[in-house]
């Protein structure tokens, strides 16, 4: 494990569900890394593949996608359709020589603030394990921009 | 007066958009009538002398063709730009780095090896790689140098132009020259191509279904009428930008993407792997497990090779990070 290291994880949260459910656990006095760096989007279906290429090609070492359960989508159905651009995504960033771990869905309501702590804690200590993302760096020495 | 001058300068090309430009038939006459041509190697017996000689900025169309792949074409391509007026890159190689392009999923190095030393029809028994120098008996051999990764022509010289496809079709081509040779460009940064999708070009029937089951080409005889997405063949049209009339569905091919990203975004991939996540879905989701919506989605073998067969130097991720051997 690299000495020093800070994981940089960027969080996209749902405005109905997931959160509320972080507020929860901010209200609450819940513990959780600061690591992470909240967007907040109306539904998870609204996050475009760009978003997480884009972030992990500017150094993001980790990206958490969260939503509402299944079922409980305020617009119905945009969860799924997260849920099935996510699952593919993580084959596209194995294939790119992103390591799929420093992708992950999860669902979390506007209740549970307990979860999303527990979440953000577990999912820090992953990438801190898996250590920094080396991506950004060697993107910007391969190719000079002109 | 004098002509305007036109050069078609290669970079790592298959001469395949020149050919197009046979195409033009007759016109073709047309345009050797309105312009001198100052360097086009295909056509024309010109040395690159003859280029190198020409003044900066005196040739008024420069058309580059091919990628960037190595240091020659990447010295042609500066040389392409220092003596152009206006640079246009020309077809899916110079516009996105095209198929040479798709060498960024693997190592220089390991393509080297690959393609002298273990591919099973090589016979090279002295297992000679050619690098910038090879000794070889007698001397020393200096071949182009490839570059670690392959580039569009715009990630190494300012483009003015774009002209993709592949080849460019024929009606943008005309344009292009039509509009070059009567001092009507547009605006800087244009690509030669409709603001909207190849699906908007499209005939075929869109019913908006849904699709369990993606098929390869060979397995299916296409509904000729209906949409092939929907059919579960993965055609590349929503995230493809038009301009060549979706000829390939037209004739029950799919389209693979050849006219790059559409003009809304910039990294064709991410377009097409959130259209197909859209079409793709099985009933009842709710209940559905994570493990069953990644097998569903996991029938499309090799996203990368397919969603960016023509732009893998120009999306955002540029190339495989890592060794593949
Ligand atoms: S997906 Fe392909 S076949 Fe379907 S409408 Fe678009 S271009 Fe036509
Ligand atoms: S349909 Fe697709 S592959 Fe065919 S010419 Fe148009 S952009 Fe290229």
């Amino acid at each position: 494990m690299e000495k020093d290291f800070e994981p940089n994880i960027l969080v996209f949260a749902c405005n109905w569900c997931s959160y509320a459910g972080m507020d929860l656990a901010g209200t609450s006095r819940l513990q959780y890394p600061h690591n992470l760096k909240v967007i907040r989007v109306m539904c998870s279906g609204r996050i475009n593949p760009v978003h997480i290429l884009e972030a992990f090609a500017n150094g993001a070492d980790g990206v958490l996608v969260t939503g509402c359960h299944p079922g409980d989508c305020h617009y119905i159905s945009g969860n799924y359709k997260t849920r099935r651009r996510i699952m593919l995504l993580e084959r596209l960033l194995e294939q790119f020589g992103v390591e799929k771990e420093r992708l992950r869905l999860e669902w979390v309501s506007a209740s549970e603030g307990e979860r999303f702590a527990n979440i953000a804690k577990e999912f820090v200590e992953q990438i801190r394990k898996l250590g920094p993302n080396r991506i950004a760096e060697k993107l910007r020495k391969e190719v000079a921009v002109v | 007066m004098s002509k305007p001058k036109l050069a078609i300068i290669p970079g790592a090309n298959c001469a395949g958009c020149d050919y197009s430009l046979l195409d033009l038939g007759e016109k073709i006459i047309d345009v050797l009538i309105a312009t001198e041509i100052a360097y086009w190697p295909t056509a024309a017996d010109l040395k690159l002398e003859d280029l190198e000689k020409l003044p900066d900025g005196s040739i008024d169309i420069v058309l580059f063709e091919g990628a960037v792949n190595n240091d020659e074409t990447e010295e042609m391509a500066k040389l392409a730009r220092k003596k152009a007026k206006n640079l246009i890159a020309f077809g899916a190689c110079a516009c996105f780095g095209g198929i040479p392009g798709l060498a960024n999923v693997a190592s220089r190095d390991s393509i080297l090896q690959k393609a002298y030393i273990k591919s099973l029809s090589t016979v090279n028994q002295q297992g000679i790689v050619p690098y910038k120098i090879t000794k070889v008996d007698g001397g020393e051999l200096t071949v182009p140098e490839l570059l670690e990764t392959v580039k569009s022509l715009d990630q190494v010289v300012k483009v003015d132009y774009y002209l993709p496809g592949c080849p460019p079709p024929l009606k943008l081509t005309a344009d292009a020259l039509v509009a070059a040779l009567s001092g009507k460009l547009p605006p800087k940064g244009t690509v030669f191509g409709s603001m909207k999708s190849v699906c908007d070009d499209c005939k075929r029937i869109r019913e908006n279904k849904r699709i369990t089951e993606i098929k390869r080409y060979h397995q299916i005889v296409p509904d000729a009428e209906k949409c092939l997405l929907e059919q579960g063949i993965v055609c590349m049209g929503p995230a493809t930008r038009g301009g060549c009339d979706a000829i390939c569905p037209t004739v029950n091919i799919p389209c693979r993407g050849c006219m790059g990203p559409t003009s809304e975004s910039r990294d064709q991939g991410a377009r097409m792997l959130s259209a197909l996540s859209s079409v793709i879905g099985l009933e009842g989701e709710a209940g559905v497990s994570d493990e069953d919506v990644r097998k569903l989605v996991l029938q499309i073998k090799d996203p990368l090779g397919t969603f960016y067969r023509y732009t893998l130097p120009k999306s955002i991720m540029r190339r495989v990070w890592g060794v593949r051997e």
